[in-house]
């Protein structure tokens, strides 16, 4: 019976082309629309570290007093003299201070120009928390920040550009005059959102290619090539920096279960109400310790223009399926008498029910075929909207042509449901007596 | 007209005059949003920055190492650029209008105020830096050569003479008369107004950190690895001069990175780059509003043609018992006038409510009531010109239809 519905549906599409086409039109654009901003929507939000995302914790303290914050919202980054007095405290399985500094790396041979590469000043422990992917060798150990060793870790595509991608753990590396030991080499690991660094990136970034230790980059006075936040001149120079309050430090704890995660909160208010107690703090404790969704989602990694624009989408898919319904209507109604005298001839109402969705679902296929090359256009366009490193996270993979096409379907079906009640309630009799 | 016959008629028609008017409503609460979103973006991104955008080249420069100082090469790298054929001027500074980053600081009129002060942007530059922006002065005088200082990195710079743009000298001396007058950007360092230009604006394109087009100009080299160097060239000359310049910069020096992305550019893709969300958002919405009243209208149309071909009996009636063509045509335009009506009503309602959401959810504008004028008038026109076809279709049955088959 399936297939002879299928028949009979695609016969009736034939009849009327330009209906036809119309429809599948619709259901097209709708759901290209909806699926081209999702697709940007599903790369922004996404969670970048899901084997750890509820276990790993980014600290917050107001060290500027309640009336210079918005909302009561602690700064989202920390002074050197917090981040170093909670570091050196270690409450936590693991813990690392991170910010973003500006290295250019000098090659070897003298005929190659230098090269500018993204870095990060971090520690130790920043690589086995982030589960940061290894191909040759390890991350520096906790005692190489101890000692401010002249370590560095490198990405795949610098070791490449450097050493032809060949084995370079053990050897020196000039970076800004200074001579570093790589200690290991990862893969061009750059979680997106970029959680670790939002900030500083937006949560969209290329990633670094140079991580070397905090002590060691604070030793050589490495300065922050991120946002810094002052709300009094620290004074000149780099030792007056680090004493004062500005804000430049990301603290990112890994603290494997809830109870520990509770402890580690209680910890860092106690932190900030011994400050309160010393005379640093005139004000009572106000700090935010966030695993990895809570903080992306504090910090509105996803952007305005993706939210809107999924929204306008939507809304448009919900045009394009009234739409459909409208001409599904028009179209099913027409045919009357049709329905008439197969339901004289003895058709049930399911037997209606089964032709007009088989009907639609098909106008559902071509309209998900449809979609499914204009989402792919939309996608190739999506650079066009968005900002590079936004754009380019949105991809056409298995998953999204499976739900491009599900949604396509389903929309027609939802759009073909009162058309069809409205069909199948057709009178038999009036139709065959004004025929 | 007779309108009473026509709302009998749809009352019998229910499914399909709320379809209609349903599609109608929410197509009149998307493309007003979507169209106020294009206006304010195309707004913000014909903003001007004041400066003469044309002929004008930005080099972000790195040195490599760690010298004493970076003075000296900056100042070779100066006179390089300068000597370059179809070079007019060229200065070094930290920032420039669009760069999407820089420095601010706040300004002071009392040395010993705790408050924070007027926040605005800061700019290095020299003698050289007006006239290669090409911002004009209004009031007193440019930098002199013997006036530009180097500051060291830790230092807080704070030059004797600066030059600030009209905003912030009216923001700062309401009263008018800035020139001349002293102001503190750093602690003990009192700094006169000796120039105003007319408009030059922040770094930042979002008032985040400025707001308004608060710009001091600081006499000041500045000591750090990073550089931003801008060069005007003759007219006709851009790009010979914009190719010529890696080369030129690297022979002089080889321990210097001029990035990939942000390395040489001419001004236009500055602006380019800087706007390139609002564009963006600016090109999506127009492109939504065009496919969505396209659907919209090709929805009517459909489902007309659909009402004409179903009462072609009623019409043969109507006319064999003397209605004019006119009369059918002016039945169904008004039928989709009354339909629009209760659409766009309905619409109104819903876009100021979508425009409300979408304020307190991304802090967007308030729709204009303007939009919301335009998008009715524009959707109650769609309905009229999608229903035209069917409605001269219908104009022509022929009486005789009447006589047939009933």
């Amino acid at each position: 019976m399936f297939s002879y519905y299928l028949q009979l549906g695609l016969r009736s599409l034939r009849r009327n082309p330009v209906l036809t086409a119309l429809m599948v039109m619709a259901i097209g654009f709708g759901v290209a629309a909806s699926m081209t901003t999702y697709s940007v929507f599903r790369a922004t939000s996404q969670d970048p570290i899901p084997q750890k995302s509820s276990q790993l914790y980014n600290t917050q303290l107001d060290n500027r007093g309640p009336d210079k914050l918005e909302k009561g919202e602690p700064p989202p980054a920390l002074s050197y003299k917090d981040a170093t007095a909670l570091l050196r405290a270690h409450k936590a399985k693991r813990q690392a201070v991170t910010y973003p500094i500006g290295v250019s790396v000098i090659p070897d041979n003298p005929s190659r120009l230098p090269v500018r590469e993204g870095a990060y000043a971090t520690g130790a422990d920043f690589f086995p928390m982030f589960d940061v992917p290894f191909i040759q060798g390890t991350g520096w150990t906790l005692e190489d920040d101890e000692k401010h060793a002249s370590v560095v870790v490198i990405a795949k595509s610098l070791n490449d550009k450097l050493f032809d991608g060949g084995q370079s753990v053990g050897k020196q590396m000039n970076i800004d005059g200074h001579l570093y030991r790589i200690t290991g080499v990862i893969q061009d690991w750059a979680p997106q959102p970029l959680f670790f660094d939002v900030p500083n990136t937006g949560g969209f970034d290329d990633g670094a290619q140079v991580y070397v230790p905090f002590t060691r980059a604070v030793d050589l006075k490495l300065p922050n090539a991120g946002n810094n936040s002052c709300t009094e001149e620290p004074g000149e120079g780099w030792d007056n920096y680090l004493r004062s309050e500005c804000i430049w430090l990301s603290l990112w704890s890994e603290l494997p279960t809830k109870a520990e995660a509770e402890t580690y909160r209680q910890y860092i208010e106690g932190y900030a109400a011994d400050q309160q107690r010393a005379g640093r703090f005139s004000w009572a404790p106000n700090i935010k310790v966030r695993d990895v969704p809570t903080w992306l989602d504090v910090q509105h990694v996803v952007p305005k223009e993706s939210q809107v624009s999924l929204i306008v989408s939507l809304g448009f898919l919900v045009i394009c399926l009234v739409n459909t319904v409208g001409l599904l209507l028009a179209k099913f109604m027409r045919r009357a008498p049709e329905i008439g005298v197969r339901r004289a001839l003895g058709a049930s109402r399911k037997d209606i029910y089964a032709q007009f969705l088989i009907e639609a679902g098909t106008i559902g296929v071509a309209g998900g075929v449809l979609g499914l090359i204009l989402t792919g256009v939309g996608i190739l366009g999506v650079g066009l909207v968005f900002p590079e490193p936004v754009a380019r996270l949105a991809k056409l993979d298995p998953v999204l042509i499976l739900i491009t096409l599900v949604v396509a379907i389903v929309a027609s079906l939802i759009a073909a449901f009162y058309p069809t009640w409205r069909a199948a309630q057709v009178q038999p009799a009036w139709q065959l007596k004004s025929n | 007209m007779q309108i009473k016959p026509i709302l009998s008629a749809l009352r019998r028609h229910k499914a399909g005059t709320i379809l209609i008017a349903l599609q109608i409503a929410l197509t009149l609460a998307i493309v007003c949003n979507a169209l106020f979103i294009v206006h304010e973006r195309v707004d913000k991104v014909n903003r001007t920055t004041g400066l003469d955008e044309t002929n004008l080249i930005a080099i972000g420069n790195d040195y490599v190492g760690a010298p004493e100082t970076f003075a000296p090469l900056m100042k070779t790298d100066l006179q390089t650029l300068r000597s370059l054929p179809g070079v007019v001027d060229a200065y070094v500074t930290n920032a420039y209008p669009l760069r999407q980053g820089g420095w601010s600081t706040g300004v002071q009129t009392d040395p010993d105020s705790k408050k924070e002060g007027i926040s605005t942007a800061l700019y290095f530059g020299d003698d050289h830096a007006l006239k290669t922006l090409g911002v004009r002065l209004i009031a007193g005088r440019n930098f002199n050569a013997g006036e530009t200082q180097t500051v060291k990195r830790e230092q807080q710079p704070g030059s004797p003479q600066i030059i600030v743009t009209k905003a912030l000298a009216d923001k700062v001396f309401p009263d008018g008369n800035a020139l001349g007058k002293v102001v503190y950007l750093a602690k003990g360092k009192p700094s006169t107004i000796i120039g105003i230009v007319e408009k030059l604006t922040s770094p930042w394109i979002e008032n985040n950190y400025v707001d308004g087009d608060y710009v001091v100009i600081m006499p000041v080299i500045f000591d750090s690895s990073f550089q931003n160097f801008l060069v005007r060239t003759q007219p006709g000359q851009e790009d010979a001069v914009f190719k010529a310049i890696p080369q030129a910069l690297y022979a002089v020096n080889r321990m210097r990175v001029l990035p990939e992305k942000l390395g040489v550019r001419r001004f236009e893709d500055v602006r380019a780059r800087a706007y390139e969300a609002d564009r963006g958002m600016a090109i999506l919405m127009s492109v939504v509003c065009g496919v969505l009243l396209a659907i919209t209208a090709a929805g009517i149309v459909g489902l007309s043609s659909f009402w004409v071909g179903q009462r072609r009996k009623q019409i043969g009636v109507r006319r064999a018992l003397g209605a004019r063509r006119s009369d059918i045509l002016s039945y169904f335009m008004t039928e989709n006038f009354l339909i629009a009506l209760v659409g766009v009503v309905v619409g109104v309602v819903l876009a100021v409510g979508l425009s409300q959401w979408m304020f307190t959810h991304f802090e967007m504008k308030r729709l204009s009531l303007t939009y919301v004028g335009i998008g009715v008038v524009a959707l109650l026109a769609l309905g009229q010109a999608a229903v035209f076809a069917p409605a001269l279709r219908a104009s022509r049955v022929s009486p005789v239809e009447a006589t047939r088959s009933v």
